[in-house]
């Protein structure tokens, strides 16, 4: 293949990558921003949420498509349940202490890894894509369902934007990420926007997983790479914008997609985390953070 | 006259350490309480209390019938007490309207609240796309307290409007504390120069180690300077 065409599908599947990355990392940045919390579990969310597309679409069998749209509406809800119930039951006894919440939520993520290991296995399981269409572009072949995948990306992430910026519960939680101490002298139930928020980064991870598991597989260990991932785009785009989530996932999956395809996948891991230590030194609020209070 | 606003036997703890040892204060309906005190006094601490943003060990406060230390933080400003916090405390990377919807929202108020407390500080009506952390000392003050206006409350907590502004604007800020007077508003003022208070106040009561000393009306307070030295220390 010609150089052209061989970069244009290392920036697709960087693009696939990027779409999937940022909604996990979106949700990760959500939970910070608004809770102050550093959810090392959120990997496992996402796990998770393949597992659990894999179970919704074994036991529905069928169709493909319906089976795939059917995980991609349970699997979410059922792993903001698991969210919800772990914030219940362990952050919010905590007071939400940013030192102890990490402690914490590292416990999280063994018991959902074991519990995934336990009862789903070790093996790695395939989930039917929705649809098999391929686009004939003049070089190569590509795959329609990849293409869908940066769609829906763009449009939960607009979508969230929207939330965020132009509706009554986006006013409530930044409020709440910005002061949450006035949001309750103005009728603002703090506990309950921690609890939403934290059952809403959960869901975004566990759509992420559903998109991507018709390509990557479903697997009890598959929450890691993405987790850390996502802290490199959290990191570099700055906490709590949504904007410098989308561009740093943009840098990071595009890069890693064309250097991957050009030299070596390490090398692009190497050149992501040598990123992060610059932005760490030069700009420690992030690309397009602000500085803290 | 009945009284708006009970506190009886209030004892406040920021962890271990007692800030507020059996604290008794009656705000009267539709009169101005100044606070005075020297720093570190509780005059804060009790309006944080009244909020429930600070738990009290012991004692009540009452509103109009409903036991205010039983409700958790949210629920107070439902049940109609507006706060202006020390500091102003806007929600800053947010616009003028927006800061003004979320005062809204706290009790439901719609667009006739909006309006007669835009009536209020015109000046904000120019500023509504602004950015509230941009504007300028005394127009964020108008802001925070055009914030808690839009609860339409029967009782309103102020934390030194005046402090850091220019003559001109603590004039304002006096006439609209004067104006939502006659418009039936209690009102709590914490303040900690005299003069600030003397034109707008009905009463002053003075608050040391956090134990209510004495309530004087105003017109007393103006001929007896000594009660100001023993409490505040200034003249």
């Amino acid at each position: 293949m010609a150089f052209g065409p061989h970069l244009l599908l290392a920036t697709l599947e960087g693009l696939v990558t990027s779409a999937v990355l940022a909604l996990m990392a979106l949700g990760l940045s959500l939970v910070f921003g608004v809770m102050r919390v550093v959810n090392v579990a959120h990997g496992e969310f996402f796990m998770l949420g393949a597992v659990l597309a894999w179970a919704v679409t074994a036991t529905l069998g069928g169709n493909p498509a319906i089976g795939f749209l059917a995980a991609l509406v349970i699997s979410p809800l059922i792993v903001g349940a698991v969210a919800l119930l772990a914030e219940q039951l362990v952050l919010k006894r905590l007071n939400y202490n940013p030192e102890a919440t990490i402690v914490a939520t590292i416990g999280l993520l063994y018991i959902i890894q074991q519990l995934a290991l336990t009862f789903y296995g070790p093996d790695a399981r395939p989930v039917a894509a929705p649809f098999n269409y391929r686009i004939s572009l003049p070089w190569f072949g590509y795959s329609g369902y990849k293409l869908s995948i940066i769609g829906a990306s763009a449009i939960l992430l607009i979508a969230t934007w929207f939330v965020l910026t132009r509706t009554r519960i986006g006013l409530v939680m930044r409020a709440t990420q910005y002061d949450s101490e006035t949001a309750q002298a103005f009728g603002i139930p703090v506990e309950r926007v921690y609890a939403g928020v934290f059952a809403l980064g959960a869901m975004l991870a566990a759509v992420a997983a559903v998109l991507i598991v018709p390509i990557s597989q479903a697997h009890y260990l598959m929450g890691l790479d993405p987790l850390l991932l996502s802290f490199i785009v959290v990191i570099i785009g700055g906490l709590g914008s949504l904007r410098g989530t989308v561009v740093a996932a943009l840098l990071i999956g595009v890069s890693d997609g064309v250097i991957s395809v050009f030299f070596s996948p390490t090398l692009a891991k190497i050149i992501a985390t040598l990123v992060v230590a610059m932005v760490l030194v030069f700009r420690p609020q992030g690309l397009f953070g602000t500085a803290r209070r | 006259m009945s009284d708006a606003l009970t506190i009886r036997g209030l004892d406040c703890f920021y962890g271990e350490t007692p800030v507020l040892h059996g604290l008794d204060l009656d705000l009267r309906q539709g009169e101005v309480l100044c606070l005075l005190g020297r720093n570190g006094a509780g005059k804060t601490t009790t309006l944080k209390a009244i909020m429930g943003l600070i738990p009290a060990r012991a004692g009540s406060i009452m509103l109009d019938g409903t036991e205010l230390t039983k409700l958790p933080a949210h629920e107070v400003p439902k049940a109609g007490v507006a706060y202006v916090p020390q500091g102003r405390r806007l929600f800053a990377e947010m616009t003028v309207a927006e800061n003004i919807e979320i005062g809204l929202m706290t009790r439901g108020k719609g667009k006739a609240t909006r309006e007669s407390v835009l009536e209020l500080f015109p000046l904000l009506r120019d500023r509504l796309k602004q950015q509230s952390g941009t504007l300028s000392g005394g127009e964020q003050q108008m802001l925070a307290m055009a914030r808690a206006l839009c609860l339409e409350p029967q009782v309103l907590l102020l934390d030194e409007p005046t402090e850091g502004l220019m003559p001109s604007m603590i004039a304002r800020i006096r006439e609209t504390v004067a104006k939502l007077r006659e418009r039936g508003v209690s009102t709590i003022l914490v303040e900690q120069r005299v003069d600030a208070v003397l034109s707008v106040a009905d009463r002053v009561s003075f608050i040391e180690n956090g134990r209510l000393k004495e309530t004087v009306d105003v017109e007393r307070l103006r001929e007896d300077h000594a009660l100001v030295m023993r409490y505040v220390g200034v003249g």
